[in-house]
């Protein structure tokens, strides 16, 4: 099992996993984050209410995410081929990925960012601040440590999520899993790819909680 | 000496609509607070009391009545206005509401930096101000290190960064100790003196008032029931909310001499205390029981006041009535419910 060409194409399935679980994330963010902050601003006593635009994305995000994922996958073939130009490979991949975090992790945000003690946004308030210093300087970076949790755990689902894209031709270990593990039925590569699965997953969230333990300052 | 009103609120009314329908917190308050002075503002809880000084800066809207402060009518002001008419409104909370991500001093560069101060000039300011509630040495502290009275002390700081002329404390005392109580109570009397800035306290605790209140308003059950000076109030309380607020050990010596009538004498500070009783009892040649006694210092002054159980006989009562109509002692019957 462990040739050369075996452990190159592990090295591959590795490299191409970490790609599109990295840029994916980093891109659900983008669009994550400013949803998930918009969610919780615009609520009926929230510091900017707007209640149709909440209720608008409230109901296009739970749409999104009621979708399986593979089923996603498969649906917005014409929408990646669109933007990629093909439905294959890792690239391809990172679209379908990123459409379906990235309404979980506005969810993910939302509710972090609910964690952050109203009184302190009060304080802010009663001191003038505008309800843009008031994300920027109160509600970021007080929920800093469990945004970082949050992102630890969407980091691993969206690993998660990639390995799914094997079964389409999504490339990375996930791949690997399927080309020897399913249609050809070496176990034992299937075994492999999955207990480095694992391990990855272990190293995030792991590496994730720690840096949340260390930038929270509520612990003396 | 002229006073300057620096606080007017007329007409306010705050309504709220819950899940039972309608619920009134506060219904035509008329108040006014001179510019200087320490207004404090007692009720017992759910009487409407942090309604009605949220409605002071505007963090609640009243339903109805107009609030004006420092002469700026802040509910007619556009939300931008209002946010530059808040930075002359400084307040602090029960529970402290300190960022508890940042830094003892960068709590309180946030409201510099919030009205757009540089950092530098910001982190200068605050360091005068940690200096001013003496805590320089925690400028590196985060408020989970912090004991209760110091984040209290970093919340004042905070509130006085942009100069306000007016401090709002909402129960600022009632999460603390009675020990770290008084010293914040006496941080705040320093602030006032030194700094000219006006005070409202809110609280439920009649002890606050007395330590450091020159005037004061009881709030029951939305109305403002009674509004004077506090040894006005102290010595003649009108209403049963006051007399709730002023005897808050009513558990204690309840339970001799109930249907017994009862007098309440009053020591404003003029007389001293326990000569006035025992020539009372030597003139009049009739004992009393005494049920109830206490001193406070109220604005330097001690004053007490005592509840007597009178003795039976009519003439004994009136012979104790002449007497201290006579020393000019001020007293009132009172009924055994304010034990």
């Amino acid at each position: 099992m462990f040739s050369k060409e075996m452990l190159k194409l592990f090295l591959e399935g590795t490299a191409e996993t970490f790609y599109m679980v990295l840029v994916s994330t980093l891109a659900a963010y983008l669009i994550g984050l400013p949803l998930g902050v918009v969610l919780v601003v615009s609520e009926k006593d929230g510091i900017r209410p707007m209640p149709g635009l909440n209720r608008i994305l409230g109901i296009l995000i739970n749409l999104l995410r009621s979708a399986p994922f593979l089923i996603l996958l498969v649906a917005l073939t014409p929408v990646t081929r669109a933007i990629v130009g093909t439905s294959l490979g890792s690239t391809a991949t990172i679209v379908p990925l990123v459409i379906g975090s990235a309404p979980f992790i506005a969810r993910m945000v939302e509710s972090s960012i609910k964690e952050v003690d109203a009184g302190v946004i009060e304080a802010a308030q009663s001191m003038g601040a505008s309800p843009m210093q008031i994300v920027m300087r109160v509600m970021l970076p007080e929920a800093k440590p469990s945004l970082t949790v949050g992102a630890a755990i969407a980091i691993t689902t969206i690993l998660g999520y990639s390995a799914m894209a094997g079964f389409v031709g999504g490339g990375g270990l996930g791949t690997i899993a399927v080309n020897y593990g399913v249609y050809r039925y070496q176990t034992d590569v299937m075994l492999f790819t999955l207990a480095l699965l694992v391990l990855i997953v272990q190293a995030f969230q792991e590496v994730g909680m720690r840096i949340a333990n260390r930038i929270d300052k509520r612990k003396k | 000496m002229e006073q300057k009103e620096i606080i007017r609120i007329e007409g306010l009314t705050k309504r709220f609509s819950g899940k039972n329908g309608e619920v009134v917190a506060l219904e035509n308050i008329d108040l006014s607070v001179n510019e200087g002075e320490i207004f404090g503002i007692i009720g017992l809880s759910g009487a409407g009391k942090s309604t009605l000084v949220r409605c002071i800066n505007l963090l609640e809207r009243p339903t109805a009545g107009r609030v004006f402060v420092n002469g700026q009518e802040l509910s007619s002001l556009s939300d931008k206005e209002l946010r530059l008419a808040r930075r002359g409104i400084g307040m602090i909370f029960q529970q402290f509401n300190l960022l508890m991500q940042s830094t003892a001093l960068d709590n309180i560069c946030f409201p510099l930096l919030l009205a757009g101060v540089n950092k530098k000039e910001a982190e200068k300011r605050a360091l005068e101000l940690l200096e001013i509630v003496g805590l320089s040495d925690k400028k590196n502290a985060y408020p989970a290190q912090l004991s209760g009275g110091q984040k209290q002390r970093i919340a004042i700081a905070r509130a006085l960064a942009n100069e306000p002329k007016v401090l709002l404390c909402d129960e600022a005392t009632s999460a603390l100790d009675p020990t770290t109580t008084r010293s914040i109570l006496s941080l705040l009397k320093e602030i006032n003196e030194r700094l000219g800035i006006t005070i409202i306290v809110i609280t439920h605790e009649m002890r606050v008032v007395e330590e450091i209140c020159s005037r004061v308003a009881i709030l029951d059950a939305s109305h403002v029931v009674e509004l004077g000076s506090v040894q006005e109030i102290f010595r003649k309380p009108k209403t049963a909310a006051a007399r709730r607020l002023l005897f808050p050990g009513k558990e204690n010596g309840a339970a001799v001499g109930i249907g017994e009538r009862l007098l309440r004498i009053v020591f404003d500070g003029m007389t001293p205390f326990e000569p006035v009783i025992a020539n009372m009892v030597l003139a009049c040649g009739a004992p009393v029981n005494i049920m109830f006694a206490n001193t406070r210092a109220i604005e330097g002054k001690t004053v007490g006041q005592m509840i007597v159980q009178l003795p039976e006989s009519e003439e004994a009562v009136s012979r104790i009535e002449a007497y201290l109509n006579t020393q000019n002692i001020t007293f009132e019957e009172v009924k055994e419910d304010v034990l």
